[in-house]
């Protein structure tokens, strides 16, 4: 007997599907339908409340297929695009898939031509499946249900509204990474439910079936906000990849439009903030003692103070560095000249070290202090304030050009390079500085000054130590 | 003072974290939570669970363990000398930060980093302890990157790798003078040579296992880096070089850009900007050339413009195109797949799909249009039966006519 037997010439055919994604179901009648021979115009697909309109009167038995029927042909490419396509919503999908495994038939390696119309639309399809199956691994959100039963314990759930019929084809995602808790997923297609042991399916569910909040998410909200860098607002970025659509779901989401309005603001803030913006370094002394007069660019230069400029010969080949004027030298405009200062020139003059041929200068250029009564008290300066005004200190460095510098404190120190350092691990031994001279690093005078008996005796003599090596590498040097 | 809430902390500790530039999830071995005692899956794929306005992806909860540190990096929010509020979790309340957001399916793991307190090595031994906890005690099986600290003891660095999936470690700056200038706490031998000792591990943890079923896996999503664009004076040339230097010496699987980017109370020594996000944007188109395109480093730098920089209105590879035109047009039907991956217009998918199409056709335009985004960008470049640009490639204002207009350009970065 041939086919021609089980098959009416000019039938039309309506085939209903149990299930929107039976892919199943589909392969088995497709199979049957192509050996056959049933073109793809003589076949209505219908899914599951879809209407059969077209066909109203078609054939919903199956043809038989002859018992020589050659086998249906589909190469592995087709088999996983259509498995993920038959999951689509558009309604046209079975067709589709009919029609390009009719082609396939004589042409097998069909689906290589990417410029073929069926062959992009299933492939466009497919990556349209895949994207809401990636985002509903993405963007599902439990929430923690605590049962009063002890038995039951937790349970996680989660309301979800995918796109495409992708509910059951990603249950084992969710399966094998919270394989030890209790979790639902509710969708309006369906919902499925987990044990920790076996799936079930449930009915399509809606929104208020899954619980309205989870304390954990003012956590998630506040990671959300603090990870969130204002200075590089992408809207555009974020929308592409997190569309609108998907926000009502996702906790974080209410939380974007005012991070989006706030950040050009908080930015600026910033910018301004730490705007240091110094014009062209001054080239000479003179402009230097001027520009430092009026700097403003940290809080000591708001201070009620002036600032105090260095002083000695502009080719000195020693050059001293303190930590910033003291009462006496903001009163007189010059640098040490307060207890401190006169305690270093008796050192100096001891190791004999001409202080008129040493250009002694400080750090930082204005006198911090806190007002206590009538007096005002010394207060070192922070390490940003030693930064910022390491732009002057560089300024004098670059028209002395001096052989040596001897940095004096931890303040002094911050300011050549940069970092804080130990004094006790680094002084003794030349430090070498970026263009070829060289830095060494003591205490500071006033550091002697605050000290009595034995102690002073100690670190006066460390101190006479740094000033006979300085002296002695400065006669190496000039 | 009152004690600060977890959630105080967590603002804080990562606001610290967001200047890292790398979030990814993927790369590493499949494993999921069957069979196990705890929860979590890694299938190949990272998952973005969700994305900031800034256009970055949340795949893992990327935190501080504190943003107290020794340091004193002048581009760093961290640093010794800021003002920033500082706060400090315990490696409990990490454990317990990180397993609820993953129960409720906000992340896929943890990336963990931290300042310098006390020592490195007592970081290392903190960092290393947030894992293990999860590992061991919680038998968690999501995505671990741990940042290590290059001047910790290289065994707890290795004890580091055998929990995490990922482990990295930041070159920070593309030049050594750079980072002596605005790191000078860091070392830049010590840097290349913590990750030359990570490179040896992966190296040997994998040969192991070709050998032992069972030998214990080691970073299997490898390690990567970051480099700051914008703070000092590098050039995508030098930055290029640098990164090509680290992936071949170092076995990265990715190095990562971050435009320098404003922070609160900044240092003195770096006066804020906008970071330089579009240059950021080239440097990684540049990267993906050399890892998809077949480019050279030399390739890139060749198409950079006389400042050594990247142009910011084009791409690097219409750059290069532009510069080279002797080598195209190039016939879509018969060219190799190596000429048509330098058609500016022509992705890694694109090509693909051409290759495979042309065994069933003579390609025409339509037909190429049909396989790529823009085939505007594509024409001048390309022969197909029925097109060929015939003065196209000569003209002198081809680049102004192929560049994308200033106003979209800046929506594109913004």
């Amino acid at each position: 007997m041939t086919a021609l037997q089980h098959v009416k010439l000019g039938t039309y055919y309506v085939v209903h599907l149990p299930e929107a994604d039976d892919f199943d179901f589909w392969r088995e009648r497709a199979r049957a339908l192509v050996q056959c021979d049933v073109p793809p115009d003589r076949i209505a697909w219908v899914e599951p409340g879809g209407s059969g309109d077209l066909f109203a009167h078609g054939e919903r038995r199956m043809p038989v297929p002859p018992m020589d029927a050659k086998p249906v042909r589909a190469n592995r490419r087709f088999v996983s695009l259509a498995r993920n396509a038959i999951l689509h919503s558009d309604p046209e999908r079975f067709a589709l898939l009919y029609r390009l495994l009719w082609r396939l038939q004589s042409n097998p390696r069909m689906m290589e031509d990417k410029a073929d119309l069926d062959v992009r639309r299933v492939e466009e399809l497919d990556k349209n499946v895949r994207r809401d199956s990636h985002k509903m691994h993405a963007f599902v959100r439990f929430r923690l249900v605590e049962s009063e039963d002890e038995e039951v314990g937790e349970h996680y759930v989660a309301w979800f509204e995918p796109e495409h019929h992708i509910l059951r084809a990603n249950a084992g995602f969710f399966m094998r990474r919270f394989s030890n808790m209790r979790w639902s997923i509710l969708t309006p297609r369906g919902s499925l439910h987990w044990d920790t042991q076996t799936m079930s399916e449930g009915p399509p569910a809606e929104r208020h079936d899954a619980p309205g909040g989870d304390p954990m998410e003012d956590l998630w909200r506040t990671y959300y906000a603090s990870i969130f860098n204002p200075a590089r607002l992408k809207i555009g970025a974020m929308l592409k990849e997190m569309p609108k659509k998907y926000w009502k779901n996702m906790p974080e989401a209410a939380l974007i439009p005012d991070l989006i309005a706030g950040a050009q603001g908080r930015e600026a803030k910033m910018v301004e903030k730490g705007a240091l913006e110094f014009e062209e370094r001054p080239d000479t002394l003179a402009a230097i003692d001027k520009a430092i007069h009026g700097c403003r660019k940290c809080p000591i230069g708001q201070l009620n103070n002036h600032a105090v400029m260095g002083e000695g010969p502009q080719n000195a080949a020693l050059m001293i560095v303190g930590e910033q004027p003291g009462d006496q030298e903001d009163q007189t405009g010059r640098p040490f000249v307060g207890p401190a200062g006169q305690l270093l020139d008796a050192h100096l003059e001891k190791v004999g070290i001409d202080r008129r041929a040493a250009y002694v200068t400080n750090a930082v250029k204005h006198f911090k202090y806190v007002q206590r009564g009538k007096r005002r008290l010394h207060q070192n300066p922070g390490a940003k304030e030693i930064d910022t005004c390491r732009w002057w200190i560089e300024s004098e460095r670059a028209i002395v050009k001096p052989k040596l510098v001897l940095a004096m404190g931890a303040s002094a120190a911050r300011g050549m390079l940069g970092k804080t350092v130990s004094i006790s691990r680094v002084r003794g031994a030349p430090i070498p500085l970026e263009d070829g001279s060289e830095l060494w690093v003591t205490a500071h005078p006033s550091y002697l000054l605050r000290l009595d008996g034995p102690a002073r005796e100690e670190q006066a003599r460390l101190f006479d130590a740094d000033l006979a090596a300085v002296r002695a590498r400065l006669e190496e040097l000039v | 003072m009152t004690a600060q809430t977890v959630l105080q902390k967590l603002e804080i500790l990562a606001d610290a974290a967001k200047y890292d530039a790398s979030c990814a999830s993927s790369g590493t071995g499949k494993k999921n939570s069957l069979g196990g005692k705890g929860i979590g899956s890694t299938e190949g794929m990272g998952i973005c669970h969700a994305y900031a306005p800034d256009g970055r992806c949340i795949s893992l909860l990327k935190i501080l363990l504190t943003n107290h540190c020794v340091f004193d990096c002048h581009y760093c929010v961290n640093r010794k000398s800021s003002n920033v509020a500082r706060a400090r979790f315990s490696p409990q309340e990490v454990v317990d930060l990180t397993l609820a957001f993953y129960r409720r399916n906000y992340i896929e793991g943890l990336f963990l980093s931290s300042g310098i307190v006390k020592s490195s090595n007592h970081t290392m031994e903190q960092i290393v302890e947030v894992a293990r906890i999860l590992r061991e005690e919680h038998d968690f099986r999501g995505y671990i990157h741990l940042k290590t600290i290059p001047e910790a003891d290289p065994e707890i660095v290795h004890q580091a790798g055998l929990y995490a999936d990922r482990v990295s470690i930041n070159v920070e700056l593309p030049t050594d003078s750079g980072l002596t200038r605005l790191a000078p706490d860091k070392d830049a031998r010590q840097i290349e040579g913590a990750m030359g000792k990570v490179k040896a591990d992966l190296v040997e943890a994998k040969d192991a296992r070709k050998r032992f079923k069972h030998a214990p896996r080691f970073a299997p999503a490898g390690q990567s880096t970051q480099m700051i664009v914008g703070a000092d004076a590098a050039t995508d040339a030098d930055i290029v070089g640098k990164a090509s230097r680290l992936y071949d010496n170092f076995r990265l699987r990715r190095v990562y850009y971050s435009a320098f980017s404003p922070i609160p109370d900044a240092s003195a020594v770096l006066p804020l900007k906008r970071p330089p996000l579009i240059r950021e944007h080239r440097l990684y188109q540049s990267d993906w050339l050399m890892r998809f395109y077949g480019y050279k480093p030399t390739d890139v730098m060749q198409a950079t413009e006389a400042d050594g920089n990247l142009p910011l209105d084009i791409d690097p590879k219409l750059a290069w195109a532009l510069k080279f035109r002797e080598a195209f047009p190039v016939d879509v039907n018969r060219a190799s797949k190596e000429q048509l991956l330098r058609v500016p217009g022509l992705g890694v998918k694109a090509v693909g799909k051409i290759l495979a199409s042309r065994r069933h056709r003579a390609l025409r335009l339509d037909d190429v249009a049909l396989l790529t985004q823009s085939i505007t960008k594509v024409r001048p470049f390309i022969v197909t039966v029925d097109w060929r640009p015939i003065t196209l490639t000569d003209r002198a204002d081809l680049r102004s006519l192929l560049a994308p207009k200033s106003e979209q350009l800046e929506l594109f970065a913004a």
